[in-house]
């Protein structure tokens, strides 16, 4: 609330903004800023240097993840202000969620962790998480799965980039049942969303220098739905001859990744495709507990584990993995242009992933999850230079 | 029907051999009788009786693209050398033709023998939508509606992954691959994913009852009816159902994107999988690619009355055709499991 009264004084003070359309006076257009289309790039929430990113715990082990980021944050004296908004996947009301989805519209960028889905609430409830993506618009699913030093796994020297349509396909959660015993789902692909995923698959090869993206599908059977998906890849393709382009179906992509890994790069796919694949490779490079996930909009950016886990059987043991929510964190920091905060929290996480005796369960070892982080703190403060003495 | 009741009481005079199948209606003289035959509803009950005559079996052969044709070449080879009784009906399938005749044929070799072994027919991406994929109208049309691919970790394969032992039954008929696809509006394409209660508690069922024959202890189903409330979550609903029925087996179910990272993890954990077609397809290939590739497992699609048998991951492997290169293991593996189904 303080935000957005100081929003309209920031645009007088900060100059800085002039260059882009500003939402100015934002506590009375509240209500508009729902309903109108976002043609307008909100500016960052940024306010005397300070960001404000909103922060949702989510169930099983996200609240005390989230509680470590904040730690850590504090600790290496981060510039970012989390506004917590907590969302009850309980309830069947969709209040909660809304008021998510509200706070990140105002500040730009959010750190969540993942909202449980209940399998036994009526299937009128619909999945939060999903809900967040599609309200926010958040086309692309971006997870980088690399091989980290200290490690050990089957496969080594893995390198893949993901790149997947986070809003359609699959997850379009329109069903019905018009014969009683015969339920029809309906996936959905368009022309445009593939189009604009496909840009934004080449845009980003390009930008980290990647040499080849392949498009997953399965156009022999799916020929009309996942034909289209690869047309438009193609198109697309077309306008950056610098980068090689494939495609391969995606059961001949999975028995791949699982023999060798090494030879993929980027891949684009539809959502219920990344989803498989993202999984695959996460578990190629050790787990769940090791792989960051990020979901781009236009305007909106959100952070999260790769594989979008709750882990309701590890929550509050303190056995879980902090590595990937605090890799998650550093996206966070880039995405805000906080560029040396990230690298030096990244530099902590990395050189502790090295150590084997600090492995918690999921990679096969004992260490707790508060051990983990007092480590990076440690390895910040020998390190860095600019963190509190304690 | 008339003319079946006729040969029946003929058969019934000239071949006392065949006594003991006085309960299943009689295939005699089959080529004059199929026109009939196709006509025929198979609810089930018909179990068409086996083409052997004279002790030799017949098994329709469909030699496919790519590797297909030398691999099922030297499969007749194999079979010729070991004295197998077994004659191969040959039926080639074009995959560059748009007609549906050749597979209508093959479909009719089928019905008539009641198992085939084939190679992969391609389907080509640049032909109309309109034109089907071959291996799924066959799936199709003759009901083929469990495929089940048993991956095991093979002694002298080295791999990343040791003493693997899943037996995937996946559902071959409806599910995603329905190949009901609209453009209703420009731009925006809409395909249909169709889950059914008969399928679904058929195919548990299937799973369950192999599970039991082959005395396995748990059934794992993969879904994700997280998203898919309505669709998966009938198929769930139906897995439980079955399984209650079955106290001796333990039941329990995971979301397949857990389930495709605990394969390249842990896959010494799953016993029996069960799952609609398209988390089949993915799971099946990612256990292949676990015990050693492409070449090396064995597929077989059951239906109540036929069976055919192909190799797991169905590749027509194009690249490799005709170059004496390929692995024949999983085909010579597939034979061996339609000898089996021969007894």
């Amino acid at each position: 609330m303080t935000a957005r009264c100081m929003r309209s004084l920031s645009g007088a003070l900060k100059p800085l903004f002039s260059n882009r359309l500003s939402r100015v006076c934002a506590a009375a257009t509240c209500n508009q800023r729902q309903r109108s289309t976002y043609t307008t790039i909100p500016p960052p929430a940024q306010y005397g240097g300070r960001h404000t990113v909103t922060l949702i715990p989510g169930d099983g082990i996200g609240p005390e993840l989230a509680n470590h980021v904040r730690e850590l944050f504090r600790f290496c004296c981060v510039p970012v202000d989390f506004e917590v908004v907590n969302v009850d996947s309980s309830m069947t009301s969709e209040d909660d969620i809304n008021d998510a989805i509200m706070a990140i519209r105002r500040n730009g960028v959010a750190l969540k962790g993942n909202i449980e889905t209940n399998h036994n609430l009526p299937p009128s409830y619909k999945s939060r998480n999903n809900l967040l993506r599609t309200s926010l618009d958040l086309y692309a699913n971006v997870m980088h799965c690399q091989s980290l030093p200290g490690v050990r796994t089957r496969h080594r020297n893995v390198d893949i980039m993901i790149i997947r349509e986070n809003t359609e396909g699959e997850y379009s959660s329109l069903e019905h049942e018009n014969v009683p015993g015969v339920v029809e789902c309906l996936k959905i692909i368009t022309k445009t969303k593939s189009l604009r995923i496909a840009e934004y698959a080449f845009r980003t090869a390009r930008a980290k220098g990647r040499r080849r993206v392949t498009a997953v599908h399965k156009a022999n059977i799916m020929k009309l739905g996942d034909g289209l998906f690869l047309e438009c890849c193609k198109e697309v393709a077309s306008g950056y001859p610098e980068i090689a382009f494939d495609s391969m179906i995606v059961d001949n992509t999975t028995m791949q990744l699982v023999s060798r890994p090494q030879q993929f790069d980027v891949m684009v796919m539809p959502n219920l495709y990344g989803n498989v694949v993202s999984n695959v490779c996460a578990g190629l490079v050790g787990g769940p507990g090791l792989v960051p996930g990020a979901n781009y909009g236009e305007d909106y950016a959100v952070f999260e584990t790769g594989t979008r886990n709750t882990g309701k059987s590890i929550a509050n043991h303190n056995t879980a993995n902090p590595t990937a929510m605090l890799l998650a964190s550093c996206l966070l920091l880039d995405h805000l242009k906080l560029h040396a905060y990230a690298a030096m929290i990244r530099r902590g996480v990395l050189s502790t992933v090295s150590e084997t005796r600090l492995h918690t369960a999921d990679l096969g070892g004992q260490g707790s999850t508060s051990e983990v982080v007092q480590s990076i703190m440690n390895a910040v403060q020998s390190t860095g230079p600019r963190t509190l003495s304690t | 029907m008339a003319a079946h009741s006729a040969v029946f009481s003929i058969s019934k005079m000239i071949n006392p051999f065949w006594g003991g199948r006085l309960g299943n209606t009689v295939k005699v003289f089959g080529t004059t009788l199929t026109s009939h035959r196709n006509k025929t509803m198979l609810t089930g009950e018909n179990i068409p009786p086996p083409a052997k005559y004279g002790g030799r079996h017949t098994v329709t052969l469909i030699p496919g693209d790519g590797i297909g044709p030398e691999l099922l070449n030297h499969v007749r080879e194999v079979f010729r050398f070991s004295c197998v009784p077994v004659d191969f009906e040959v039926v080639h399938v074009n995959s560059a033709l748009e007609t549906e005749d050749d597979i209508n044929n093959a479909i009719t070799a089928i019905r008539r023998n009641g198992v085939a072994l084939k190679g992969n027919i391609e389907t080509k991406h640049t032909m109309a939508p309109s034109v089907k994929s071959r291996n799924n109208l066959l799936r199709t049309s003759l009901d083929l509606y469990a495929n089940v691919m048993h991956c095991q970790s093979l002694p002298g394969v080295q791999t990343r992954h040791k003493n693997i032992d899943i037996m995937i039954i996946r559902e071959n008929t409806e599910g995603e691959y329905s190949s009901l696809e609209h453009e209703s509006v420009s731009g925006v394409v809409e395909s249909l994913k169709i889950i059914t209660r008969n399928n679904s508690l058929r195919i548990a069922d299937y799973a369950f009852q192999l599970a039991r024959e082959k005395g396995r202890r748990r059934v794992t189903a993969v879904h994700k009816a997280n998203i898919m409330k309505l669709g998966d979550g009938l198929f769930l609903q139906c897995c439980r159902e079955v399984a209650s029925g079955y106290p001796d087996i333990t039941f329990d179910s995971m979301i397949v994107d857990n389930t495709t990272m605990q394969l390249v993890s842990k896959p010494q954990q799953f016993d029996v999988m069960v799952m609609p077609n398209l988390y089949g397809n993915v799971v099946s290939n990612v256990c292949a690619g676990l015990v050693g590739g492409p070449g090396l497992v064995p597929g077989a699609n059951y239906g109540h009355a036929y069976a055919v048998f192909e190799t797991a991951t169905r590749n027509t492997g194009k690249s490799i055709a005709d170059r004496n290169i390929a692995n024949p293991t999983a085909m010579l593996l597939a034979s061996c499991m339609m000898l089996d189904h021969l007894k």
